[in-house]
């Protein structure tokens, strides 16, 4: 297992150095002169000179790119091109409202799909189970943005139970500040619901039809303690991959969902960043969301690998 | 043999032997699936209406009526108009255009360079299968609508850096794909008999691993479609893909998205559009998956 993480770990390595190859280019690729992107398009010659000369932008490209890489080793990222603050600052201030959205979306998914995903399981061809196989299917065709403007629709508009958007403080407005959270968490945490109950289902599905479980039926176990003790423990090893593969997708689904309910996390911020054209600000927060995506990846395999002693890494 | 054929073989073996080809019975299995046959029924009318688009639309999309603006779903305008009195239906149906051309366009060049890619790779390996699967980790390390935002940052918004984005997007998913397909038939006994005549590698990839290939790849291709018209709407939503005033489902929902209060209509109905589409070529793909897969065709 040690030498599983191990070698799992280094994969990533090149990986990781090609995405900020890829990354550092980004600015280089924009049409235009970096430096005149950092400066703006009404600097004057001597401050595009300064800014050459302090960025080192009339080096090589190779060696702009070991500095830039040494930097971000250091989690040094540079400044926003707009308002001169380190980028880190600026994204350090976005992280709680992704982190909490990101939590209250992952609640909703395990509230929904564990008792769908379990039912669907054991009634198959029940109403229930229709339910869980049109809602996977919908979860798929329903864009997240358009489900996020029907809720605002309903719920804000029509019904005036919800704000249609924005984060109020926590300390000062708890009530209004849980209340702004609603519609975005089931938005993110829909879809991955209706995902995650139709492995479930086919999970349990699968286990359900084992020799160890008709032995423990016809030793007189009770039904509800066979499902609890055996089904489902044996089940949610899958479940727990898919999970965890998803939770990605709980990360790029933020980027679309926050900005629809202008909600100030790390997503809304790269969309805000290409307005903005502030291209540091971009890179260093597309640098955060891929580090974060290939963490959880690792941490999948690797749970994977501990919760199931019949896998065996080669 | 193939892999399917000596699947299909022991398949068969328990069900009196028919006779019919492997796509005889993948037809039949197809015609039986129902819900794959509601997605084939949906994604051809789609289809048609796309093409038909101009006749069929009541009014030009681009067309402004201004005594008209915001008039909600009348006879006149079935679908409602939008801020300029543009008339709703119209622009979904020549919306159409767009989110398909785009799917079908991005699709086809990304299941071109990954499938082509995916063969090299898995037959010849080597440092050209490493430099390839390495860069393909590097791609499929950012979720694909952080990928396509990045791409569309560097290249400028509008339709087409919309479609680069979404090729790319894809071509590591083809790429591992035919790569596994590959591995997984270099050692068999057809290959190897191929191989054993003179067949050049070319022959041998393109003429006897790829078709066996298909079944996996039109299930693929399917689903693909389905996301790439999702991630075109996600972009032009944004305001990275199609420029207004070019009726894009996606940035006619970000305009609409404005004007909730006083014309939901213009919110609505270019969000069913995109579901109908989506779910036309889910559910095909579904349908496909099982009436091509031998093991899964008893199921049907």
């Amino acid at each position: 297992m040690g030498k599983y993480a191990i070698r799992r770990i280094l994969q990533t390595i090149p990986a990781l150095l090609l995405v900020s190859i890829a990354l550092f280019l980004t600015i280089h690729l924009i049409p235009g002169d970096p430096a005149t992107l950092m400066a703006g398009p009404n600097a004057s010659e001597a401050e595009l000179a300064a800014i050459t000369r302090q960025f080192g932008l009339d080096r090589p490209l190779w060696s702009q790119y070991l500095t830039w890489l040494r930097n971000a080793v250091t989690g040094d990222l540079g400044y926003s091109f707009i308002n001169k603050y380190p980028v880190n600052k600026l994204i350090a201030q976005r992280v709680p409202a992704t982190l909490e959205l990101a939590l209250a979306a992952a609640i909703v998914t395990v509230v929904i799909s564990f008792p769908l995903g379990i039912l669907a399981a054991l009634r198959p061809g029940s109403l229930i189970d229709l339910i869980a196989t049109l809602l996977s299917a919908l979860s798929f065709a329903v864009p997240g943005f358009w489900l996020a403007l029907m809720m605002i629709l309903l719920f804000s508009l029509k019904l005036q139970w919800l704000p249609p958007s924005g984060r109020p403080d926590l300390l000062e407005e708890p009530a209004a500040h849980f209340k702004s959270l609603i519609m975005p968490a089931l938005t993110l945490g829909l879809g991955l619901a209706a995902t995650l109950a139709r492995f479930l289902r086919s999970a349990m599905l699968e286990v359900l039809d084992q020799d160890y479980v008709r032995t423990a039926r016809a030793k007189g176990l009770r039904e509800r303690a066979v499902i609890a003790r055996h089904v489902l423990r044996n089940a949610l090893i899958p479940v727990v991959t898919v999970l965890g593969l998803h939770t990605g997708d709980l990360l790029s689904g933020a980027i679309i969902v926050e900005s629809v309910f202008a909600w100030p996390g790390v997503g809304r911020l790269t969309v805000q960043a290409i307005g903005w054209r502030d291209y540091s600000l971009l890179q260093a927060d597309v640098l955060y969301i891929v580090l974060a995506f290939m963490v959880i990846n690792l941490l999948t395999d690797l749970t994977y690998a501990v919760i199931d002693p019949r896998i065996h890494y080669q | 043999m193939s892999q399917s054929a000596t699947r299909l073989g022991k398949q068969t073996d328990k069900r009196p032997d028919t006779g019919e080809s492997l796509g005889k019975l993948a037809l039949r299995a197809m015609l039986r699936h129902r819900s794959g046959m509601v997605g084939l029924i949906i994604t051809v009318a789609l289809v048609v209406v796309a093409l038909l688009a101009p006749l069929l639309a009541p009014y030009d999309a681009l067309q402004m009526h201004p005594q008209d603006r915001f008039q909600p779903p009348s006879r006149a305008y079935p679908l409602g108009t939008d801020e300029f009195g543009r008339d709703v239906l119209s622009r979904v149906l020549i919306g159409s255009r767009i989110s398909l051309s785009v799917g079908l366009i991005s699709i086809a060049v990304a299941t071109l360079l990954g499938v082509v890619i995916g063969l090299v790779a898995g037959y010849e390996g080597g440092w050209f299968d490493t430099v390839s699967m390495r860069l393909f980790d590097a791609l499929l390390a950012f979720p694909a609508i952080l990928l396509a935002i990045v791409i569309v940052a560097i290249v400028g918004p509008g339709t087409v850096s919309v479609l680069l984005a979404v090729a790319i997007v894809n071509i590591p998913l083809f790429a591992r794909l035919m790569r596994a397909n590959v591995m997984g038939e270099r050692g068999k006994d057809y290959v190897l008999a191929e191989r054993a005549l003179g067949a050049k590698p070319a022959r041998i990839v393109f003429r006897g691993i790829l078709p066996n290939a298909a079944a996996t790849l039109l299930v693929q291709i399917t689903v693909a479609i389905a996301s790439a018209v999702l991630l075109e709407s996600a972009l032009s939503f944004l305001g990275l893909g199609t420029a207004p005033p070019a009726p894009s489902w996606g940035s006619m929902l970000s305009i609409g998205r404005g004007y909730l209060r006083q014309a939901p209509w213009y919110g609505i109905f270019p969000g069913i559009a995109i579901t109908m589409l989506v779910m036309g070529l889910y559910l095909l793909g579904d349908g496909l998956r099982d009436a091509l897969d031998p093991r899964r065709q008893k199921l049907v």
